[in-house]
């Protein structure tokens, strides 16, 4: 074994054990993380997923600064129990234009995947004023104070801008008219005509929290109505092999 | 440091690896056999595994193993097994007239039972656990039988396929909703209005208000809820004479809200969430609560 009796020469020289060590975890890097980017089966391309539009972006914003993933998660695994109560599992692509993605591992709370459509706005707005009152044994905390927030989409371009640097694909059109989107799609009678073109005649134009004006309630009902709609899994049949 | 070099501790004693620190040095113990194998074992099961499993990333795709396994095959072969074994009934259940259901005994078990299973997954954070409904929230009462799109199995059917006002059902329900009087109609005419309607529900009420208030209904609610206010079920529009009220208690306070703001109860269509077989069952399931018609 003369081979291993030669890493007496790496312990007792610093800089060449930092570059062998170096080499190793870049092979283990290089098995590991590279065939990510090119097996079809991790970038299986999904008809129907979109970005998010402004509103919902800013909601995605405000579901993570409230720490909703501390308790939800976002990922239905491929199990008959989970998909009989969840609905069909969740998809890479799915999360594709989520940056950071939200599958997290903690289920206190439902999974929230599939939400989106499953109940009013205003079973939203109800829970999330006071889930107890629709959900007796709930344990979620209140969120009302979400009603007193009013916001106008002043930074949402820039948010955007920031999502487009890591690969969402927003176009100049989308972040030109971000300010006006945002604002068009919490308001039934704005003109949606713009919003709708861009983001797809499927996007949920409505007053979500049913108050006047724009309220960060109607940005975290607008993302968690839209959550796991995107696919139709009417149309579209996962590959049972991937 | 080292001094590299190999020192005996005696006849018979351990080895040294020759690795002397400060003269701390480092004992060449073998490691125990049994130790040793099961190493090498889990090695060889190492390599067993990604055979059998999938494992090695290659130009397209990862090997996929001699099993064949995958977590979304196992998945659909899992719901496959259950769908063949009830099959059988659910066919049958699709196929029967939704009325004619409850003549077969069968049938009529299966479907309150896996009814039953999906209302507790999928409706109760609405209707409550006990089907009860919500007033504070306007979730309605599935135990009484004053229904609002019509209570026979064949209706609630047709409201569980579409919803209520669902946005992106074109079948759904047609209900108008009820628009914000607040707008359009004087304080006094809802003040009077409000007393009117106290009155139609047997409540304690202002003669005066609610004669003044009958006209105003006339003009402006009886298109929905009918001249008597006993409610119209092809609009969705709720009896106001029965004292079972679908926002809160009937009080005046609640019931001026109403007028004042409107209403309009959102359900969700669960086509596509649901199969036929599972909406067919929430259905007998719900029609059996006891307020069916």
């Amino acid at each position: 074994m003369a081979f291993l009796d030669k890493h007496k020469k790496l312990e007792t020289n610093a800089t060449l054990l930092l570059i062998f060590a170096f080499l190793v975890v870049t092979i283990g890097g290089l098995v590991e993380i590279v065939p990510l980017f090119y097996l079809n089966n991790t970038i299986e391309k999904v008809a129907g997923v979109r970005p998010y539009t402004p509103l919902e972006l800013t909601g995605r914003m405000i579901y993570m600064r409230e720490g909703c993933f501390y308790c939800h998660s976002q990922m239905i695994r491929p199990m008959r129990d989970e998909v009989e109560r969840y609905g069909h599992y969740s998809l890479a692509a799915e999360s594709m234009y989520d940056h950071p993605f939200q599958w997290g591992s903690e289920r206190q709370g439902p999974d929230l995947a599939r939400v989106g459509g499953r109940y009013s706005d205003h079973w939203h707005v109800d829970h999330l004023i006071n889930p107890q009152s629709v959900v007796p044994e709930s344990i979620m905390p209140k969120f009302g104070f979400l009603m007193n927030t009013m916001i106008d989409g002043q930074y949402v371009a820039d948010l955007m801008r920031t999502n487009a640097e890591v690969g969402v694909p927003y176009t100049a059109d989308d972040l030109a008219n971000a300010k006006a989107d945002f604002a068009a799609q919490a308001d039934p009678n704005a003109d949606s005509t713009g919003l709708l073109k861009r983001y797809g005649d499927k996007v949920n134009v409505r007053n979500f929290d049913g108050k006047p004006g724009v309220s960060e309630m109607d940005a975290l009902v607008a993302y968690l109505q839209v959550l796991g709609t995107m696919v139709d899994f009417s149309t579209f049949t996962p590959d049972a092999s991937r | 440091m080292s001094n590299g070099k190999p020192q005996s501790h005696g006849k018979g004693e351990v080895e040294t690896t020759g690795h002397s620190w400060d003269g701390i040095e480092e004992l060449n113990n073998p490691l125990p056999k049994w130790w040793l194998y099961t190493f090498y074992l889990c090695i060889l099961f190492a390599f067993g595994y990604t055979v059998l499993y999938p494992a090695w990333p290659l130009i397209h795709g990862a090997t996929p193993g001699l099993l064949g396994y995958s977590t979304r095959g196992a998945e659909a072969a899992e719901m496959k097994a259950w769908q063949t074994e009830l099959a059988p009934l659910q066919q049958k259940l699709v196929a029967t007239d939704i009325a004619a259901v409850k003549d077969d005994p069968t049938l009529l078990q299966y479907a309150n039972s896996s009814g039953a299973a999906v209302f507790r997954t999928y409706c109760v954070q609405c209707h409550g656990a006990g089907a009860a409904g919500n007033p504070n929230g306007g979730y309605p009462n599935l135990l009484d039988d004053d229904w609002l799109h019509g209570g026979t199995v064949q209706a609630i059917y047709t409201t569980i396929l579409h919803g209520v006002r669902d946005p992106h059902d074109p079948d759904t329900r047609p209900a108008p909703d009820m628009p914000a009087w607040g707008q359009t109609l004087q304080k006094a005419d809802i003040a009077n209005v409000v007393q009117f309607v106290l009155k139609i529900s047997g409540q304690t009420f202002d003669a005066t208000q609610a004669d003044a208030g009958a006209k105003v209904f006339a003009d402006n609610c009886a298109a929905c809820h009918g001249e008597q206010g006993k409610g119209n079920q092809d609009m969705g529009a709720p009896n106001l004479t029965d004292a079972i009220w679908l926002y809160g208690d009937g009080s005046q306070a609640v019931i001026t809200q109403t007028v004042e703001y409107g209403r309009a109860g959102v359900m969700p269509s669960w086509t596509g969430r649901l199969s036929d077989a599972d909406m067919r069952s929430v259905s007998i399931y719900v029609h059996g609560l006891g307020g069916g018609k």
